[in-house]
């Protein structure tokens, strides 16, 4: 019983940092509409500003200065980086938003690297606050029980704030419809710099005070960026009081789980995300967005199946690359394998994104499942590889069955949230449960058959699937099921007025990716020989994502080309420099910046370009006009 | 004489407002009937409670004699309802032809084939269709650049591509330019009547309302107060008094044109 109260108060104090980085995160989107994957960053940058200035430089503020300062000088940098990046790509998708901003992350994982170094810091104890009373005979030290004061005290500071200033109004009023304000005469961009301003020195200032808790890390970001989703999920996307409530609430689920459930801690906060979201779509204190853009995949240049031109191209491009074993090192078929792997993961999104309009953060569960279902067979079945081939696509389907049901019932950010989430819970399993799944060490000795066990057998192996695969979705795409697919994610009302389930179709969109997801995870696993929990994790997820968008997500296949460029990229930059993250970050912000159609939209456009049509309508100017008119008629059904 | 669609006793009230209040009227087969009435009188309600998309909390709505208060809009429209919205709802990655050939599929329930390019399907009926609403031109256009005229002559052509009995039409010239209104609406009419489909539509245009509908209906805060012909319910001073002013726009123009 006493341990359980003091876990709580534990849960409360990890609260209130929760709850400033969501208030953030939430205030940010209410406003912008971006969701701001770099939160986590400038929470990251706030705690180790904070270290130096404490540690480094302390007496020149002083404990609580150097906090304050800290938090001011990471909302400086975040202002920047609004009027700098953002401000170009207010009116572009919000997959690119998120994906400039993903890009933001990698390069300042880097760079706090290079300024801070690798290692773990220990930040210095709050002055006043460093020792621990006794309850009940357990510790609980005095900070946590600051924190817990302070959680309140920033939601009660952020309602005045809200509510009694003129600044506040104008951001609530933005919040409802930001093109009516800028019509009353506000100057937008300098209300969209203060906002994001204020979100980002919340997100440094729950960094800043986290320094006498824990360690500072250089992955501390990825962490809180998680838990910071889950939490403005529950509590409703742009909701201040419904990011603390559930700031609360997974905080305490958390501290409370480790003492009911110590193995499956980590699913719990991830199971009760999925029941909010299924009884109540939009988060405890959410509403029902409004005249939000369709979706990413909104394209104005109809799709044709490839020309007798293009399909010679393409069969002497595949030719070619299965000419490549004949000339190429072992390194170079690996390399050459693992990209074809990639290709098919990413073809497997792109179907569901592109073609089905729905956007996953958490593709890398029916990659991994694949991985893990074909590992599975190996190890308990004794199955030779062509049988575990099958079996873990199988386990992408029925992982794809069981988050499907969910994630049709939502639609836009909230669908990529629970990916997320449902991705996330299969993470938490594979890490946790070590008698089926080796947990950290992972399932070894997963070999090929010995027909492929030469990497230039692999090669032709993982080709040929891949190929099959590829051609198989992009046949889909053209299919009557693929028209029915396009209708439900350029307009739901009109699909639902000539007779299409939506729910049905879009959910069998799902079972199409897992399955192909499965497959390319299948196949990693015998590439690799071996399979690990990191082949869930988010960075899988999130490089599906980059692959998709750099292809271009307006084409029928992208991803191809996104896959093999971004992955040679990553994989080249790793054996060329150390700060890749860094690299790799910069040219996805200036992709996104330049180019945001993607490589292929970008050839695509320059292939079509044309004089505008004689009334004046060209492709561009129908496009704004289309999508607007698309998020007007949503609002006003 | 048959009933197409039968309306008995509809009410649906939004937290406390009555949106319709105890709406009953029928529509018989190759009739054009006209939903008139302010703003917020319940009329988008009304057509949104027939066609599936909001569910009444009282009354029934039969469709050649059977029920469909509480079917989704998708199986409403399999049992012979087509609809155009107040605002477009087009596919705008898709070309005009593209559109109506998505609707054939659904139609002929081939949504669910994975195989053969859908482009070529049904290539006849849907230029048929094309042809109908005159749009036999742009088939090849991306819907997303046509003018907002010929989105709604593409929206007949979808919402005619079941073969509906029943046809619901919410403002269907809203923001068209006058000629094209006329156009339209002559084009509805020609066609219910040659294949003896009902139509039931709102319209605050009152040329259009009164040149093309063979009775009226008025509908203000959520109760209908007329249905009559054109010139009854035009002549009505309640209907004037709630909706119509005093009527001498109508006239003046009318006189005009028909000298003209």
């Amino acid at each position: 019983m006493e341990l359980i109260l003091v876990q709580a108060l534990s849960g409360l104090a990890s609260a209130a940092s929760l709850f400033l980085v969501a208030s953030g995160l939430s205030i940010i989107f209410g406003v912008t509409r971006i969701v701001n994957f770099a939160h986590g960053a400038f929470y990251m940058l706030g705690a180790y500003v904070a270290f130096t200035l404490t540690d480094r430089f302390s007496g020149a503020l002083g404990f609580w200065g150097g906090l304050v300062a800290a938090s001011l000088i990471v909302a400086l940098l975040g202002a920047l980086m609004e009027m700098v990046l953002l401000r170009r790509i207010y009116h572009a998708p919000e997959l690119f938003q998120l994906l400039a901003t993903f890009g933001v992350t990698l390069m300042v994982q880097d760079i706090v690297v290079l300024i801070w170094g690798a290692d773990d810091l220990m930040g210095p104890r709050a002055p006043g606050f460093t020792g621990a009373f006794s309850l009940f005979g357990r510790l609980v030290p005095t900070y946590d029980l600051l924190l817990i004061v302070l959680g309140p005290a920033v939601l009660g500071a952020l309602w005045l704030l809200f509510h009694r200033t003129r600044w506040g109004v104008l951001v609530r009023a933005a919040t409802q419809d930001r093109d009516m304000v800028a019509c009353l005469g506000v100057n937008q961009k300098w209300l969209f710099t203060s906002v994001f301003a204020l979100g980002v020195f919340l997100a440094a200032l729950g960094g800043a005070l986290q320094i006498p808790r824990t360690t500072v890390t250089h992955y501390m970001d990825l962490s809180i960026i998680v838990e910071v989703f889950v939490v403005v999920v529950i509590g409703g996307l742009g909701s201040v009081t419904g990011a603390f409530i559930a700031a609360v609430l997974v905080s305490e689920l958390n501290a409370l789980g480790i003492l009911v459930l110590p193995k499956i801690s980590l699913i719990a906060v991830f199971l009760v995300m999925a029941v909010v979201l299924v009884v109540r779509p939009y988060g405890l204190l959410g509403k029902a967005e409004r005249g939000v853009r369709a979706s990413a995949g909104i394209s104005f240049r109809p799709w044709k199946p490839m020309s007798q031109w293009e399909r010679i191209g393409a069969a002497v491009l595949v030719a070619s690359a299965a000419l490549l074993p004949l000339f190429a090192g072992n390194y170079l078929l690996s390399v050459g394998s693992e990209i074809l792997v990639f290709v098919l993961f990413a073809a497997s999104l792109h179907f569901m994104m592109t073609v089905g309009g729905l956007a996953s953060f958490g593709h890398a569960a029916f990659f991994g499942l694949g991985a893990y279902g074909a590992a599975f067979a190996v190890k308990f079945l004794g199955a030779p590889m062509e049988v575990a081939l099958l079996v873990g696509p199988l386990f992408g389907l029925i992982g794809a069955v069981v988050s499907g049901w969910f994630c049709v019932r939502l639609s836009g950010v909230y669908f990529a949230m629970l990916t997320l989430a449902f991705a996330q819970i299969i993470w938490s399993i594979a890490f946790q449960w070590v008698e089926v799944t080796g947990g950290d060490n992972g399932i070894l000795g997963i070999w090929p058959s010995a027909w492929a066990s030469s990497p230039r057998g692999f090669f032709w192996l993982t080709l040929g699937v891949s190929v099959v695969g590829v051609a198989l979705l992009r046949m889909l795409v053209f299919s009557p099921y693929g028209f029915g697919l396009r209708a439900t994610r350029d307009n739901t009302l009109r699909s639902d007025a000539i007779g299409i389930d939506r729910k049905s179709v879009q959910w069998a969109a799902l079972l199409v990716a897992g399955t192909f997801a499965g497959v390319a995870g299948a196949l990693f696993a015998f590439l690799k020989g071996s399979v690990f929990p990191e082949s869930l994790a988010i960075p899988i997820s999130v490089d599906g994502l980059v692959m998709v968008l750099l292809g271009g997500i307006e084409t029928v296949s992208g991803a191809v080309v996104g896959a093999i460029v971004y992955k040679a990229l990553a994989i080249w930059l790793m054996s060329q420099t150390d700060l890749s993250k860094l690299v790799l970050g910069a040219i996805i912000v200036l992709l996104v910046v330049a180019a945001p159609k993607g490589i292929v939209g970008f050839i695509e456009d320059w292939r079509h370009r044309r004089p505008p049509a004689p009334n004046g309508t060209g492709p561009e100017a129908a496009g704004k006009s289309g999508t607007v008119g698309i998020a007007k008629m949503e609002a006003a059904e | 004489m048959t009933t197409l669609l039968d309306v008995k006793g509809l009410v649906k009230s939004y937290s406390g407002v009555h949106a319709v209040r105890d709406v009953s009227f029928a529509v018989r087969p190759g009739e054009i009937l006209a939903l008139i009435g302010p703003n917020g009188a319940g009329k988008s309600t009304c057509f949104n409670m027939l066609n599936g998309q909001i569910r009444p909390d009282a009354g029934s709505i039969k469709l050649a004699g059977e029920e469909v208060v509480g079917l989704p809009p998708r199986t409403v429209w399999r049992r012979g309802v087509g609809r155009t919205f107040q605002i477009t709802a087009t596919f705008s990655s898709m070309t005009v032809r593209e559109n109506v050939q998505v609707a054939l599929l659904s139609f002929h329930r081939r949504l669910w084939s994975l195989f053969g390019y859908a482009g070529k399907s049904y290539l006849d009926e849907a230029n048929e269709l094309l042809t109908l609403v005159g749009m036999q031109e742009q088939a090849e256009r991306p819907c997303g650049e046509l003018a907002y005229g010929d989105l709604k002559r593409l929206e007949l052509a979808v919402a005619l591509a079941n073969q509906p009995r029943l046809l619901l039409m919410d403002e269907p010239t809203a923001g068209m330019a006058p000629k094209e209104r006329v156009e339209l609406m002559r084009l509805t009419a020609g066609i219910a009547r040659r294949k003896d489909i009902g139509v039931l539509f709102t319209e605050h245009d009152m040329d259009v309302v009164f040149e093309h509908a063979d009775e009226v209906m008025v509908l203000n805060r959520g109760q209908l107060v007329a249905r009559g012909t054109p010139q009854q319910v035009r002549s009505d001073p309640h209907v004037q008094a709630i909706y119509l002013g005093d009527g001498l726009l109508y006239d003046a123009k009318h006189r005009k044109e028909t000298v003209q």
